[in-house]
């Protein structure tokens, strides 16, 4: 495989608050591919919009990138300068954020905010811009694109300025998009619109996509991969089919269990108990293992690093060689 | 948009009615008025041909009307005092009020904005905590002491600018300006100082309030994640969205630096309005009063209808609701 586009390796992420240092993200290591969609699950504070910060270089103060690497086409982007990684935000790494309703400036046109970011990255004219502006509001399928132009923000629906936002995300060709929770905000048929609208420029430019979201359904229709995430830390990661008709973690199990089927309708939906740790007391050892069923002693102790298990990795104790026959049967 | 001018200019008439009313019972309050025209001797039958040469004995609906209907042409009696027409004595004293009160506006904008975007940008250098602390003094001392410290300084201590008056004077047409001469500007830096110095504090600290709310707005974050330079962000994004509040406060602010004028024009011997009211006031020159009431509302109500005409030039969202009313 070539470089992949994105490269996270160990990354740590920490807040600094008055009484002690929260750690948000635990040296998590993914890649994405050129093309490739990864889906990026769990539950609210689990630090997935947090990894999407940090890879653009948002993390603002009191938080900082503690601890391991990022690389984008093999170049090291976490230690560079602000000025330098503003080049790289909105020209190499697009980004959409949750809520359309708010994320364009209420004040300014959408073509000026799209001319304006376009030529902040690239060497063009007001009227080349303006015209890629347009080409680009007709291809995230933005009706009229040399009318609507010249609309303010709050002239548009919801689905329509997120479909302005990603022609902002996308207006300089990035390498890579992080969308953080893209259809969260938006009612469930334009939801589905947005992701076919994603996946299709990903799939036309060559981008890859970090997908961060709670929603399974989502994931299961866009991403090639997906990561599971628990506390600030990858619990599970492989392909989406493997991982969606397989989960190994017990979390991710509990996860894929909460979704329910069209088939077995009588059937109770499968609760994890508990919820996540707050990140002022994440427990010693893996830090699932108070809401765990398989739970043994060396969970309470170490913390279980990811291990492959065939397309898949997955970061707990009962997958590490010895361990995994003894819990096959109290499983079973 | 034509008819949101036209139904706001209609309220505006409504406001001026009403202190119409206030200001023409001002008259009855101070008792009869052919009382205060009249000498002690003047005989029962001259009081009453006074009273019926002035209408006064007609029903006080009439006379109002009458009395609205002059001071809309701007004609607003005989000052007692003076023995001249109030409107020829305000439109003397008036472009001193508002030369003062534009520099005192002009000096309030520019550094309060300035402090304000510096102290919300840099919220933890030395320079902005001394701001923020300077504005607490700015907004809890009293103006008239304010320009009493600053006449102490400069005038009497270092002797660089004049305590009192306008210096020289030039008369274009009707207005005289201090703006010309050398000596005019310098006398008005003082009092515009002293006049401007709470609207500054003011406007710095709502700048910093408003600007430090915007940069933590998602389009903001948006902005940010575009890669655009922080200077764009700043003055371009986050400023723009920072003026809407700041235009409003500014602008209404104005009226009270015209009525607050009174203050620092009486403590630096300022030939403008205000000076003149105090005066009226001192000598019951109630057509005095009365008239500077109806100036300075009519002041107020001018810049409120300008501010919310404004508000639709800024913010395009208002002019299309303006365009079709939900």
């Amino acid at each position: 495989m070539t470089n992949p586009v994105l490269s996270v390796r160990n990354l740590e992420v920490e807040f600094h608050t008055r009484r002690s240092v929260l750690h948000a993200i635990n040296g998590i290591s993914f890649d994405i591919a050129k093309g490739e969609v990864l889906g990026v699950v769990g539950e609210s504070g689990a630090g997935k919009s947090v990894t999407g910060l940090a890879v653009i270089g948002l993390i603002d103060p009191p938080g900082r990138i503690s601890g391991g690497e990022i690389y984008l086409s093999g170049m090291r982007i976490d230690h560079l300068p602000p000025e330098e990684i503003r080049r790289i935000r909105g020209k190499r790494i697009g980004m959409i954020f949750q809520d359309p309703l708010t994320s364009l400036n209420p004040l300014y046109k959408i073509g000026d905010q799209i001319v304006e970011t376009i030529r902040t990255h690239l060497n063009l004219s007001e009227t080349a811009a303006r015209k890629r502006a347009i080409d680009l509001l007709a291809e995230v399928g933005i009706p009229a694109p040399e009318k609507r132009i010249d609309a303010y923000p709050h002239e548009f629906s919801g689905g329509m300025r997120q479909r302005v936002v990603i022609a902002l995300a996308i207006c300089a060709e990035p390498d890579l998009i992080i969308a953080d929770e893209p259809t969260t905000a938006l009612d469930v048929s334009v939801q589905a619109q947005i992701i076919s609208l994603i996946k299709r420029l990903g799939r036309d430019h060559g981008t890859a996509v970090m997908l961060v979201t709670h929603d399974m359904g989502v994931i299961a229709e866009t991403s090639d991969r997906v990561a599971v995430m628990y506390s600030g830390r990858i619990a599970e990661i492989g392909p989406v089919q493997d991982v969606v008709q397989n989960p190994l973690h017990p979390y991710a199990k509990g996860l894929m269990g909460a979704i329910p089927t069209l088939a077995g309708e009588d059937k109770r939906l499968v609760q994890i108990p508990g919820s996540m740790p707050r990140l002022s007391a994440i427990p010693n050892g893996c830090s699932f293992n108070p809401r765990c069923g398989f739970v043994f002693d060396r969970c309470r102790v170490e913390r279980p690093e990811p291990i492959a298990h065939g397309t898949q990795a997955v970061a707990c104790h009962l997958y590490d060689g010895a361990a995994k026959t003894a819990i096959k049967e109290t499983a079973a | 948009m034509l008819a949101f001018t036209l139904r706001r200019a209609i309220q505006a008439i409504g406001v001026m009615l009403a202190v119409g009313i206030i200001s023409f019972s001002m008259f009855r309050f101070a008792g009869d008025p052919v009382n205060q025209i009249v000498s002690l001797d003047t005989s029962a039958a001259e009081r009453e041909a006074v009273r019926k040469s002035l209408g006064l004995d007609d029903p006080v609906v009439m006379q109002f009307a009458r009395y609205f209907g002059n001071a809309a042409q701007f004609k607003f009696g005989v000052s007692y005092q003076f023995r001249q027409p109030v409107s020829s004595l305000l439109a003397e004293r008036m472009p001193a009020t508002l030369e003062l009160a534009i520099c005192a506006t002009i000096f309030a904008m520019v550094f309060g904005i300035l402090m304000g975007v510096y102290s919300a940008l840099k919220r933890d250098t030395a320079l902005a905590k001394i701001f923020q602390a300077v504005s607490l003094i700015g907004i809890s001392l009293p103006t008239f002491l304010i320009g009493i410290l600053l006449i102490y300084l400069f005038s009497v201590t270092l002797g660089w600018l004049p305590s009192f008056g306008r210096g020289e004077v030039v008369r274009v047409g009707w207005w005289t300006t201090g703006l010309l001469t050398l000596s005019g500007l310098k006398a008005l830096i003082l009092p515009s100082i002293t006049l401007g110095l709470f609207q500054l504090t003011l406007i710095m600290r709502l700048v910093r309030a408003e600007m430090l709310e915007v940069l933590r707005t998602d389009y903001i974050r948006f902005a940010r994640a575009r890669g655009l330079t922080t200077r764009a962000i700043h003055f371009g994004h986050a400023l723009k969205n920072t003026l809407v509040p700041v235009i409003t406060v500014a602008g209404l602010q104005f009226g009270s630096v015209i009525a607050f004028a009174i203050i620092t024009e009486t403590v630096f011997q300022w030939p403008g309005m205000g000076l003149l009211f105090v005066q009226a006031v001192q000598n019951v020159d109630i057509p005095i009063m009365a008239a500077y009431l109806l100036m300075v509302s009519l002041i107020f109500v001018t810049i409120n209808l300008v501010v919310d005409i404004l508000y639709t030039v800024v913010d395009p969202r208002l002019r299309s609701t303006l365009r079709r009313p939900a």
